[in-house]
């Protein structure tokens, strides 16, 4: 075990990869000789050479198709997005081709490539670079989608992400990238898909989140504790392939539930989630579920309004209360 | 395809007046700038922070020969020197800048977004190639309701690698559209140099090949520049046809506030370099045109800082005395009334 931050735990896991498997290589905007936009694929270059960490033009469409290519011929991309902000022209390379090939070939074509890159909110960039389009990927059959929310899932995720057979949405959180861990070292330590994670126990409600929504959960889970609530928070880690059982066990012992993401509100994940406990375990609960969102709203410049727009650990304290009351 | 243009302006055509409005300009964005720097690293200004130092002279030269607002502006998030010289004033760029309420986008857009409608400014563009798809329906729109309006698109050579771009030059050569592309050609995309970012560097090559004619021209020197916008305007209200202008210029600091420090830059460029493009600082070449023509004094550039001075504090003044946007605007406009 070493402490390291988020952001190094992603090196980590690609250089652990890139030294087990040739096959797999970099690619994306400034990964290269600029060291990368956010510094996760520092060093890179130097260490595996322009063959296999290749910086790439403006391009975002395509990066998504080379790299959907190159896959399906047998090689195992890492492509970055500078931020899934940026994505958005690369949708129909994505939903069309790489979430789809596997199943329009009858199976005969696999499609092993990872898109990366940071997706949320970060500090005043304003509406269009402050993104979190999980839902949207989730929504798409063929995509796996992951969402670290610590540094050691940051490389054990990214690991198994690089070696499952299948594209992989991977989104990490900008605003995580300097927090930091105990991360293993050990070249074999992964973290298995569909496997959520308690990071708190408790009795009396369950907090269910992922990404920066865990750390936000378990602050307010502080909060609550000194009120004498206990909360449970539950880390989903990936939203595809979705760990129900971790959520269904959690819920039997509290009976009451608030669901959080970061992203907006109107058909966001945490829809999906709170549908899926109603439909496995309906008569266990107690209380309405309660969710925690981003505001309905392109995210505004302003510090004041921005704050007004997006989730906080207070957030989940009153929407707790509120199940609670 | 650069034989169809009318014929350059001679250097008479330039009054004293307009070369020291030119001088004005470009000092204004340079001062504002500087200022917003210091701004930004007092925390009075958030987010990203993409200036325009070394580049004035594209805006400069271009946007006062524009009928303002029939003529319409399209740019990039690099747009604070593009909505100053469309007349948004620096009061409303700086209380935008700050998120106030006051701000020329109410506090939502930030620097990225300036906007000014009412003065044909349609705003900074925070996707890199976004403003050229936009570009070929605004174009559409002045045909359509048949004016003799330019839509004029700023755009970065990194975005020259977006396919968005490629489509929508296709369309405006297609539809013969009265837009005036002007390629920002600083050499960088962040760190991307020009030769590691296409195999094809030629843009006047490419944009040939969408029916769409152009050259290169040197957007160090503000009379330059300006003498090659004005033929293209010439040519877009003659021929209603598109013209595209690959601008060579170079910015004088980082891309933003990620490389600002120099180790940040040495990543891809050297001090040298730098140094080299800073000798053809538009500003250094406009006051030794004017001096050399006996257009300015001592006292009058002194006179000029002065006065600009003046107005960059005043605007920081009104901002920071501005209010927040209020809290209850945060879902107004998400949709028109
Ligand atoms: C589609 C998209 N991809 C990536 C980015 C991140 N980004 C912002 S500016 C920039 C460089 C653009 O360079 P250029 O077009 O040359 O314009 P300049 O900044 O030099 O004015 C990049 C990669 C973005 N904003 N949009
Ligand atoms: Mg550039």
């Amino acid at each position: 075990m070493a402490k390291m931050r988020y952001l190094q735990a992603l090196r980590l896991a690609m250089t652990e990869e890139m030294e087990r498997d040739p096959n797999v290589f970099i690619m994306g905007e400034e990964v290269g000789q600029y060291q990368g936009t956010y510094r996760v694929t520092e060093g890179l270059l130097n260490k595996f050479g322009d063959k296999r960490v290749v910086d790439t033009p403006i391009s975002e469409i395509g990066i998504a198709g080379m790299a959907t290519g190159a896959a399906m011929v047998g090689l195992r991309p890492v492509a970055e997005f500078m931020t899934w902000s940026f994505a958005m022209s690369a949708m129909d390379q994505l939903v069309n081709h790489a979430a789809k090939i596997t199943y329009m070939s009858g199976g005969r074509i696999k499609c092993p490539v990872v898109f990366r890159g940071p997706a949320g909110v970060g500090t005043q960039l304003s509406a269009q670079h402050s993104h979190s389009l999980e839902a949207w990927f989730a929504h798409t059959p063929g995509f796996k989608v992951a969402m670290p929310a610590t540094p050691e899932d940051a490389k054990g995720l990214l690991k198994t992400a690089i070696r499952d057979n299948n594209p992989v949405i991977f989104m990490e959180h900008a605003g995580l990238y300097g927090s930091s861990g105990e991360v293993s070292e050990d070249p074999d330590f992964t973290v298995p898909f569909g496997v959520a994670a308690v990071r708190r126990e408790g009795k009396d409600i369950s907090l269910i989140a992922y990404s920066k929504g865990v750390a936000m959960s378990l602050k307010a889970a502080e909060i609550l504790e000194k009120d004498g609530i206990s909360a449970e928070v539950i880390d989903l880690r990936t939203l595809v392939p979705l760990d129900m059982d971790t959520v269904v066990a959690s819920i039997r012992k509290t009976h009451r539930a608030v669901v959080i993401q970061e992203e907006w509100r109107n058909a966001g994940f945490a829809a999906e989630l709170a549908t899926r406990i109603y439909e496995q375990a309906f008569d266990e609960m107690d209380a309405p579920i309660q969710r925690v969102a981003g505001a309905d709203v392109p995210m505004p410049y302003a510090k004041n309004l921005e704050r007004a727009a997006i989730p906080t650990e207070h957030d989940i304290v009153a929407a707790a209360r509120r199940a609670l009351s | 395809m650069a034989d169809t243009i009318v014929k350059p302006p001679t250097e008479e055509d330039i009054s004293r007046a307009e070369m020291l409005d030119l001088y004005r300009l470009m000092l204004r964005i340079r001062r504002f700038e500087e200022s917003v720097y210091r701004k930004f690293h007092e925390a009075k200004i958030g987010g990203y922070l993409h200036r325009y130092d070394g580049q004035e002279a594209l805006v400069a030269g271009i946007i006062p020969q524009l009928q303002l607002p029939h003529d319409k502006v399209l740019c990039t998030y690099r747009d604070h020197a593009h909505a100053i010289a469309c007349g948004t004033t620096a009061r409303e760029v700086m209380a935008e800048l700050m998120g106030r309420a006051t701000g020329c986008a109410l506090g939502k857009g930030g620097s990225m977004h300036l906007i000014d409608p009412d003065r044909g400014f349609l705003g900074g563009d925070g996707i890199v190639g976004g403003p050229i798809p936009v570009s070929v329906g605004v174009g559409f729109a002045l045909k359509y309701t048949g004016t003799n309006n330019v839509c004029v698109c700023y755009f970065g050579d990194g975005a020259m690698n977006q396919g968005g771009v490629h489509e929508s030059l296709n369309m405006v050569g297609l539809f013969k559209l009265p837009v005036l592309y002007i390629l920002e050609n600083n050499r960088y995309a962040m760190g991307t140099a020009l030769g590691r970012s296409t195999g094809q560097p030629d843009f006047i090559l490419k944009a040939n090949a969408h029916g769409i004619a152009g050259e290169v021209v040197d957007g160090m020197n503000v009379l330059t520049m300006r003498e090659a916008a004005n033929r293209a305007l010439a040519h877009i209200r003659e021929t209603g046809e598109a013209y595209f202008l690959d601008v060579e210029c170079y910015r004088f600091v980082g891309h933003g506030i990620g490389d600002d420090n120099v180790g940040g830059q040495k990543l891809y460029r050297t001090d040298e370099e730098v140094e080299e493009w800073r000798r053809r600082d538009p500003l250094i070449q406009i006051i030794r045109d004017l001096k050399e023509r006996g257009y300015i004094s001592e006292e009058q550039i002194e006179a000029i800082e002065a006065e600009i001075k003046v107005e960059v504090e005043d605007s920081i003044v009104f901002a920071e005395a501005s209010p927040e946007p209020p809290l209850d605007s945060l879902y107004e406009h998400v949709f028109s009334e």
